[in-house]
């Protein structure tokens, strides 16, 4: 019986495994032809991985090109909804036909689970999902996001937009 | 008197059948046995409209069905509020009234709090026949200047023009233009400026009367309401006060027949409140050292206020209560002036200002307990009234003073007079002429951050509760609708980061100094002040907190029960 230490059994080695080795040979030649297969490993950050439109990256606001004014009417239902709380929205009122804008917007990205909730209650399709999966902060006050942050041109989500169009 | 059956279960068919008075309409005794029929133009508080067939009902060997609103009972009527037809119609009635009404529930006010969203939802036909384009209407109009109007999604009820009819008694709105063009508008060269004005927008069932004031500044849904007393002046309306991140946001009426009805006056529901948010707030106990007012911990304050009181004879110190402050309060500071201090220069200062009243609320006494606190015992024994008192500072027999929750220094010749003095110690909400010259202050507590009694000018005695929590005073769960917020939030969220300010009830602070100069004045909370108050007072003999309730009782005459089922659905 073997004994690893722990009082548990450990694995049942065969002769030939006890022998050591030809275990190790069989080992290094594995290690040897995968020199020689194609290479799966992204050389990240050098290389960076696209995400289709389907994911959900970090929740943005959505800027119209042409009037450069946020879709948001600071309806308050993103942070309604979201089961983590971490959004909030103060509205104020603006001269523009839309009446409200968020006058505060902010996403505490550490609280962001990316159920994605907020984007489906949107009355406005004014806060969506980005393609964004990088976040680092070195403390959580960083990780609190405002509108500088946030507000992002319809033209960088396009396929985003696309694709809520088509399945929603 | 006629017996009506209400039958609320169309499946069953079973109904409840009720005795009311001749003469009362269909809707109230659906009412009066919980059974609510939903409308829009009918309010409990005016006069029957009959306009948005909402409340469409079937009645049996009636041949068409009726509105319970304008239908009066007759002996053994049967209703059937549900049943198939009567659904049907409420379902075409809603889907003509949202034919035109825009839906921006993201962008309106009202969203949350709104009769037609709530009755959409419940009996709505959840999609519309119409594909044509909505009626453009003026928005964002005001029509005066605390009230705006959006004639989009006004519903055109008239709950608000028959208001000024018959409420404020100064028709300022109307109906203008034909059919579907139709809107309200003020008269031509007339403004909505009534002192009642604002009562329009929470009459309003939608969201087209919204208040200037709060406008987008927060959802009903993060908004946690607290049941309090409007402190503007003596008549002490039922208010529910909002808060969000403990900052009082707005104030609403909240029906009590015996005060207030459905109503308050604007000036109550935009200023009466300005105190508790001011950034003038007095956030530490303060004592003067060399000459300068310096922040100390509270023990020190007391220690020192108890020290500095002690070399007085009693005939030269006086006390000055507060029509401001609760029951609790001025009856705490009462037992200390008359049996710690001993004296009886005691009296408060009165704030009328003749000529502003009116017979349907507002009253010339701006405070909301000057009978309390006269019934309670802030009066001289010996006729040493206020001017009286002012007099003998004058002169030099009285050296020290204790005022608390009230502006002494309102003209120069008292500023003047109080800096005669060798001690003055104040408790204040907010800095004022008063707190410059004193020696100690203590921040106290207002209206909305403690649990206080208030006697209307009827006698009325009305329990208010803390809406905001201080460093010492949590808002009690359970005694008030905590918003989504409140309710899951966490401590370290922004929105629970709003201001704790460092302040006790006035009754806390005296009764403090009072035990420090010797006295037995050993309270839990102002509750067990209140139980004593009804044990000493005769004219609150029979009184305690759980008797008070929502609706407050009379003085010496017993409770006056909680708000009943039927109040809860006429809306």
């Amino acid at each position: 019986m073997m004994n690893n230490g722990n009082g548990k059994k450990g694995p049942q080695l065969t002769l030939w495994e006890k022998l050591y080795f030809p275990e190790i040979i069989h080992g290094m030649s594995i290690t040897f032809k995968a020199l020689f297969r194609p290479k799966f490993t992204r050389q990240y950050p050098e290389e960076r991985w696209v995400p289709p439109p389907v994911f959900r990256g970090r929740p943005v606001l959505v800027v119209e090109d042409e009037t450069n004014v946020e879709r948001c009417v600071a309806c308050g239902l993103c942070a309604r909804v979201c089961p983590s709380l971490a959004i909030q929205v103060q509205a104020a009122e603006t001269e523009l036909d839309k009446e409200r804008y968020p006058e505060l917007f902010e996403i505490n990205m550490l609280r962001c689970i990316f159920c994605g909730f907020c984007e489906e209650v949107c009355p406005e399709e004014a806060i969506i999902m980005s393609k964004d999966y990088e976040m680092t902060f070195s403390n959580s006050k960083d990780a609190v996001f405002g509108k500088d942050k946030l507000l992002t041109p319809a033209s960088q989500l396009k396929d985003r937009l696309e694709f809520l169009k088509q399945y929603r | 008197m006629p017996k009506v059956t209400i039958v609320e279960d169309p499946v069953s068919g079973k109904g409840k059948t009720v005795e009311v008075e001749n003469g009362t309409t269909v809707i109230r005794a659906a009412a009066k046995v919980g059974v609510e029929i939903p409308h829009f133009c009918w309010h409990p508080g005016l006069s029957v409209a009959g306009n948005c067939r909402m409340c469409l009902v079937e009645i049996e060997k009636m041949p068409k069905l009726a509105i319970a609103c304008a239908t009066q009972v007759a002996d053994g009527m049967v209703v059937h509020v549900n049943s198939e037809k009567a659904l049907n119609a409420r379902k075409a009635v809603l889907e003509f009234i949202l034919i035109n009404h825009p839906l921006d529930c993201p962008i309106c006010d009202e969203a949350g709090e709104c009769n037609l969203q709530d009755y959409t939802y419940s009996h709505g036909p959840g999609h519309s026949a119409f594909q044509e384009a909505k009626n453009k209407k003026p928005k964002r109009v005001p029509l005066g200047p605390n009230v705006v109007y959006d004639a989009e999604r006004c519903i055109l009820c008239s709950r608000c023009i028959r208001f000024m009819d018959e409420i404020a008694k100064e028709p300022t709105l109307t109906f203008v233009e034909r059919g579907d063009r139709v809107f309200i508008d003020t008269f031509p060269g007339k403004e909505l400026t009534n002192p009642y004005s604002m009562n329009v927008i929470d009459l309003c069932p939608v969201g087209a009367l919204t208040n200037r004031e709060y406008r987008f500044k927060a959802r009903v849904w993060e908004t946690s309401s607290t049941e309090a007393i409007c402190t503007g002046c003596a008549r002490g309306c039922n208010t529910n006060v909002w808060v969000r991140n403990n900052e009082i946001l707005r104030l609403t009426p909240r029906n009590n027949p015996e005060v207030n009805n459905y109503w308050i006056c604007d000036n109550g529901r935009l200023n009466s409140f300005r105190h508790v948010n001011s950034a003038e707030r007095i956030n530490s106990p303060m004592i003067r050292k060399d000459g300068t007012l310096q922040e100390v911990g509270w023990d020190e304050a007391l220690a020192h206020a108890a020290d500095a009181l002690k070399p007085f004879s009693k005939d030269e110190v006086a006390v000055l209560g507060s029509a401001y402050s609760s029951v609790e309060d001025n009856y705490i500071l009462q037992k200390f002036a008359k049996q710690i201090l001993g004296t009886s220069n005691i009296d408060f200062l009165r704030h009328e200002v003749s000529g502003d009243e009116d017979n349907l609320l507002i009253r010339a006494d701006k405070t909301p307990n000057a009978l309390g606190a006269r019934v309670v015992g802030v009066v001289s024994p010996k006729n040493v009234d206020s001017p009286r008192i002012f007099e003998l500072i004058g002169s030099g027999k009285i050296k020290a003073l204790y005022v608390m929750d009230d502006e002494v220094a309102v003209t120069k010749d008292i500023e003047d007079l109080l800096a005669k003095l060798d001690l003055l110690i104040v408790n204040s909400w907010v800095s004022s002429k008063t707190t410059r010259l004193a020696d100690v202050i203590f921040p106290s507590a207002t209206f909305a951050e403690k649990y206080g009694t208030y006697v209307n000018f009827l006698g009325r005695v009305q329990l208010s509760r803390p809406a905001v929590s201080t460093l010492e005073q949590e808002r009690v769960p359970g005694r008030f609708n905590m918003s989504r917020l409140d309710n899951f939030g966490s401590a370290f969220d922004r929105w629970n980061k709003g201001p704790r300010r460092n302040v006790r009830s006035s009754w806390e602070i005296i009764s403090a100094i009072g035990n420090l100069l010797g006295g037995k004045m050993r309270y839990q909370s102002a509750q067990k002040v209140f139980d004593e108050v009804a044990q000493s007072v005769p004219a609150f003999k029979g009184l305690s907190y759980a008797k008070l309730g929502e609706r407050g009782a009379s003085l010496s005459e017993g409770a006056i029960g909680k708000k009943t089922k039927e109040e809860a659905l006429v809306r």
